[in-house]
């Protein structure tokens, strides 16, 4: 709702209902609290409403839910307009955003996005005509580790993406299939880009204890010893603390 | 009880009052712009900060408790430098146009800029413009000039009970908002201008008028109402540019009614200027001495019993009291006040006031209304009706019209028959009225303005026996009236009358009274009509004799607690209108029963003489209880609804335009409502 997406384009629906698995769920998250103060629901609720209704809330689902928890038309409007992953125009069936944030955008963001616009033939904010795919602009995904990141329908993170992979993503999305969820080049998680190395290896090869683990059954007693007696330690063993210090 | 020192003073305050109420009570200033005494604390503005000792950083004074020993520096170096920083972020989006701006002058960010800013700026980046939001024809918007205090969306909240207003979007892009363009519905609307801190929200029919130096400030009463509320007419070179609320705890605490702060256009249009006299059944222009010798002429020879006067809802004590004794020396005893044809017991002063008082209603633990729409009625009523539910969750219960009102309330029934039950004890509020500690009911015109008015006066003289609505220090039956001139008029005793054998009589004579059925008077009647605006009387009038509207007088108006309050003249009535007693005591003169006083003093001594409560201004002697009304049966036809439309209900109001756009704006609005909308 802030600033760059201001659609008049579009009907509100008259109606909204809430449907009747959602309204379960709908009653569950009032159950949650105590009488009179229901409207601590409101979040939950305008978040089923909005994956209810194609990923965007209309203004009578926001009336139903003022209704359904005794609150003012304005307090609901309130939240929905204060958090920006709540959507108050219709969005396309694939919502995706764009993380374009320092990390995101230092590993090469701005190429994915230019990508994305010239496959799709719109530009940040807008829908294809079909209704299939919105872009959105978002700040930090929480994800740099693995950026840039690419968020649909705020559920599904794909990862690592550069101008050539994202497409394929894109076209399964298009295709109807699901394209795999995470990393997308085959890397596990977070895995650094050298493999599997950390602290933990670096610790067993030195015969260093970690914390949480057993000790190392060989060298235990000695490597307890090398703080306080460093003359003692082989020229192996020493590398790695001779850095630390 | 904390004793603390603020700026090297001492002092001991109440538990729980915050720094900001502590350093008011020393009468040292701190600057603010969220914090108001009548509304919640949001402590969003940050421009209350001060420094208090062992505390590493300012604190918002308006939202911390005074504690034991506590050390506050209202105006040391960190202080100042806090405000400092507090004025210039607020300046950042805040545009430069004070010179276009309707605050100005009375603006709380430019006099706090002043007093507690930098005297440049160093922001050189862009600033950000929000849309104006159309509130309606009362208030106008300048939402770039918005620094966020939410003072109007508490306002709406807390006071005017219309949840309209919000604080939508965030960040850079937050800006005060209604519902989907939502209109302001409220007959307080008017409120959030005065305690909006900068120009964003302005008067709209005052739109580029005037600028607050140049306004010569007339303490005043209001008179569209039998509130009271407590005014300050604004004029400027014999025009009434505004009127604005004075602030006055027990009646209308700081705020007025819309109608009471925008009808006064009406005062400017439709005006009575000069006498007239009909001549071969036209109005022709006349001066004073024809008028009144046209007047003394028809007047001789004709019979007391023959000759009636009515008084409208507008009229000042001092002309209703030499009215009466005029009427008493012309040997009528045929007068009235009750132009609306209400029937209720006007022999005891129990029974005709607001008893319980309107500061009273906070006391209350469960209120009746019976034919009543406070809301239409007595805003400020309704507004301290609303204050006690907030406060307690009072029970309230309503027979009469299903109305909208701000507060939840259980409907009982539509008519008599729902109060007849309640007497005998049954029907669902019965209980809640046995329990409670300091019950209370409400009587509206609804109710009385009825044939079986009497009877149901009685009635609820019944229920309010039986619920021990009465008892040292409490009584909780009330009469609620809408004419400002009501109770002034019944505490001197302008009734008796029979309205319909008046209007049939010889001669008439109407005291502003442009509420009576005036189809309904005699086609050979002399009709006298003294009264500032030509409405619906002064049409039917034989003789015109043009009086000041209540800007334009010095005068004593009664409100509906019995408080005598002082409306004092603010410009001086337009051609040759005058003021309404010195018309009756000319006439008198004229009519050869000269009137035995010739100044305001005189007139009031006689008032005094006529009833003691006019002996002592702004005080309200409570009255003995004692039986009223009448026992009979109660025709069962349900209660009527008295108020159709808020903004016109007397002569000033239906002349105005900005009240003829409210009721487009407002009214037709209303109709269209369905169930749901809440």
């Amino acid at each position: 709702m802030s600033g760059a997406l201001k659609r008049t384009d579009f009907v509100q629906p008259r109606e909204f209902k809430f449907s009747k698995e959602n309204m379960k769920l709908v009653e569950a998250h009032i159950a949650k609290y105590p009488k009179g103060r229901q409207a601590s629901a409101v979040m939950p609720l305008l978040d089923i409403a909005q994956r209810q209704n194609d990923n965007w809330i209309p203004e009578a689902a926001m009336e139903e839910i003022a209704r359904l928890l005794d609150m003012t038309r304005i307090k609901v409007f309130e939240v929905a307009t204060f958090y920006t992953m709540y959507n108050l125009e219709p969005r396309g069936k694939h919502h995706l955003q764009f993380c374009t944030t320092t990390p995101c955008w230092l590993m090469g963001s701005a190429d994915v996005v230019k990508a994305c616009e010239k496959h799709l033939g719109i530009h940040m904010g807008e829908t294809t005509k079909d209704g299939q795919f919105t872009m959105t602009e978002v700040e930090c995904l929480g994800a740099c580790v693995n950026a840039p990141v690419v968020q649909r329908n705020g559920d599904e993170f794909y990862e690592d993406l550069t101008p050539d992979n994202v497409i394929p993503v894109i076209e399964a999305l298009k295709a109807g299939k699901q394209p795999k969820i995470g990393s997308q080049t085959g890397r596990q998680t977070s895995l650094g880009p050298l493999g599997a190395t950390s602290l933990a290896k670096q610790a067993h090869d030195t015969g260093n204890q970690i914390m949480g683990e057993p000790a190392p059954a060989k060298k235990a007693a000695k490597a307890a010893a090398v703080p306080t007696e460093p003359k003692d330690s082989t020229p192996t063993d020493t590398k790695p603390k001779g850095k630390k210090k | 009880m904390p004793k603390l020192t603020i700026d090297g003073l001492e002092v001991t305050v109440e538990p729980g009052t915050s720094i900001i109420q502590a350093v008011e009570q020393l009468g040292i200033e701190i600057p603010r712009f969220c914090y108001h005494d009548k509304l919640s604390v949001p402590a969003n503005c940050r421009m209350c900060l001060v420094e208090v000792e062992k505390s590493p950083k300012p604190v918002a004074s308006c939202a911390m408790p005074c504690a034991d020993d506590m050390k506050v520096y209202t105006n040391s170096p960190m202080a100042q430098k806090a405000r400092k920083g507090v004025i210039e972020m607020l300046l950042i989006n805040h545009p430069l146009d004070c010179p276009i701006c309707d605050e100005g002058g009375e603006c709380d960010l430019q006099d706090q800029t002043v007093a507690y800013g930098f005297d440049r700026s160093r922001y050189r980046e862009e600033k950000r413009a929000v849309k104006d939001k159309d509130l309606g024809p009362l208030v106008k918007t300048v939402m770039t000039r918005c620094i966020h205090c939410t003072r109007c969306v508490r306002f709406g909240e807390e006071i005017a009970g219309v949840e309209e207003l919000g604080v939508l979007n965030r960040g850079e892009y937050l800006e005060i908002g209604t519902y989907i363009q939502q209109l302001v519905t409220s007959e307080m609307s008017g409120n959030i201008i005065d305690i909006c801190p900068v120009g964003a929200l302005t008067s709209k029919p005052y739109e580029f008028t005037a600028r607050p130096w140049e306004l010569r400030k007339t303490q005043s009463v209001d008179v569209s109402d039998a509130v009271g509320s407590n005014i300050r007419i604004d004029t400027r070179g014999g025009e009434v540019l505004r009127v604005l609320p004075r602030l006055h705890e027990d009646v209308n605490e700081e705020w007025i009614s819309d109608k009471a702060r925008f009808c006064i256009d009406g005062l400017k249009n439709q005006r009575l200027d000069r006498p007239y006299i009909r001549q071969n059944g036209k109005l022709q222009p006349a001066n004073w001495p024809q008028a009144f010798e046209e007047i003394a002429k028809r007047l001789k020879g004709v019979k007391g019993e023959r000759i009636g006067a009515v008084v409208g809802d507008l009229a000042d004590c001092e002309s209703i009291i030499a009215l009466k004794d005029f009427m008493r020396t012309l040997g009528s005893t045929n007068i009235e006040c009750r132009q609306d044809g209400a029937q209720f017991d006007a022999s005891e002063p129990c029974g005709w006031r607001f008893n319980t008082t309107i500061a009273g209603i906070e006391k209350a633990d469960a209120i009746l209304l019976i034919g009543t729409n406070p809301r239409t009625e007595a805003a400020l009523i309704n507004a301290r009706i609303r204050k006690t539910w907030l406060a307690k969750h009072i029970k309230i219960g309503v027979i009469g019209q299903q109305i909208d009102l701000n507060y939840p309330y259980k409907y009982l029934g539509a008519g008599p028959e729902t109060l007849e039950e309640l007497a005998k004890g049954k029907g669902a509020f019965a209980d809640v009225l046995l329990k409670a500690q300091a019950p209370m009911l409400i009587l509206g015109p609804g109710a009385v303005c009825r044939d079986d008015g009497l009877e149901i006066h009685a009635l609820a003289r019944k229920v309010a026996e039986k619920y021990n609505m009465l008892r040292d220090g409490w009584n909780g039956f009330n009469l609620l009236h809408t004419q400002a001139s009501r109770v002034g008029a019944l505490e001197l005793g302008f009734t008796g009358g029979d309205l319909d054998k008046m209007l049939k009589g010889d001669v008439l004579y109407l005291l502003g009274a442009d509420e009576i059925p005036v189809n309904r008077i005699g086609k050979d009647t002399f009709v006298i009509y003294q009264g500032h605006h030509g409405d619906r009387a002064a049409a039917r009038a034989d003789v015109i004799l043009p009086g000041a509207a209540y800007t334009e007088k010095n005068a004593i108006y009664v409100n509906n607690e019995g408080r005598p309050q002082l409306a004092k003249q603010a410009v001086f009535a337009p051609g040759e209108a005058r003021e309404d007693w010195k018309i009756i005591r000319a006439l008198s003169e004229i009519a050869g029963k000269a009137l035995p006083y010739d100044d305001i003093a005189q007139v009031r001594a006689r008032l005094v003489e006529a009833n003691p409560i006019f002996g002592a201004i702004d005080a309200i002697k409570p009255a003995t209880w004692k039986p009223f009304g009448k026992d009979g049966d109660c025709d069962k036809s349900p209660f009527g609804e008295y108020i159709a439309n808020f903004y016109m209900t007397d002569a000033i109001s239906r002349a105005s335009k900005v009240m003829a756009e409210c009721t487009d704006a407002f009214e037709q609005g209303k109709k269209e409502k369905t169930g749901t909308h809440g």
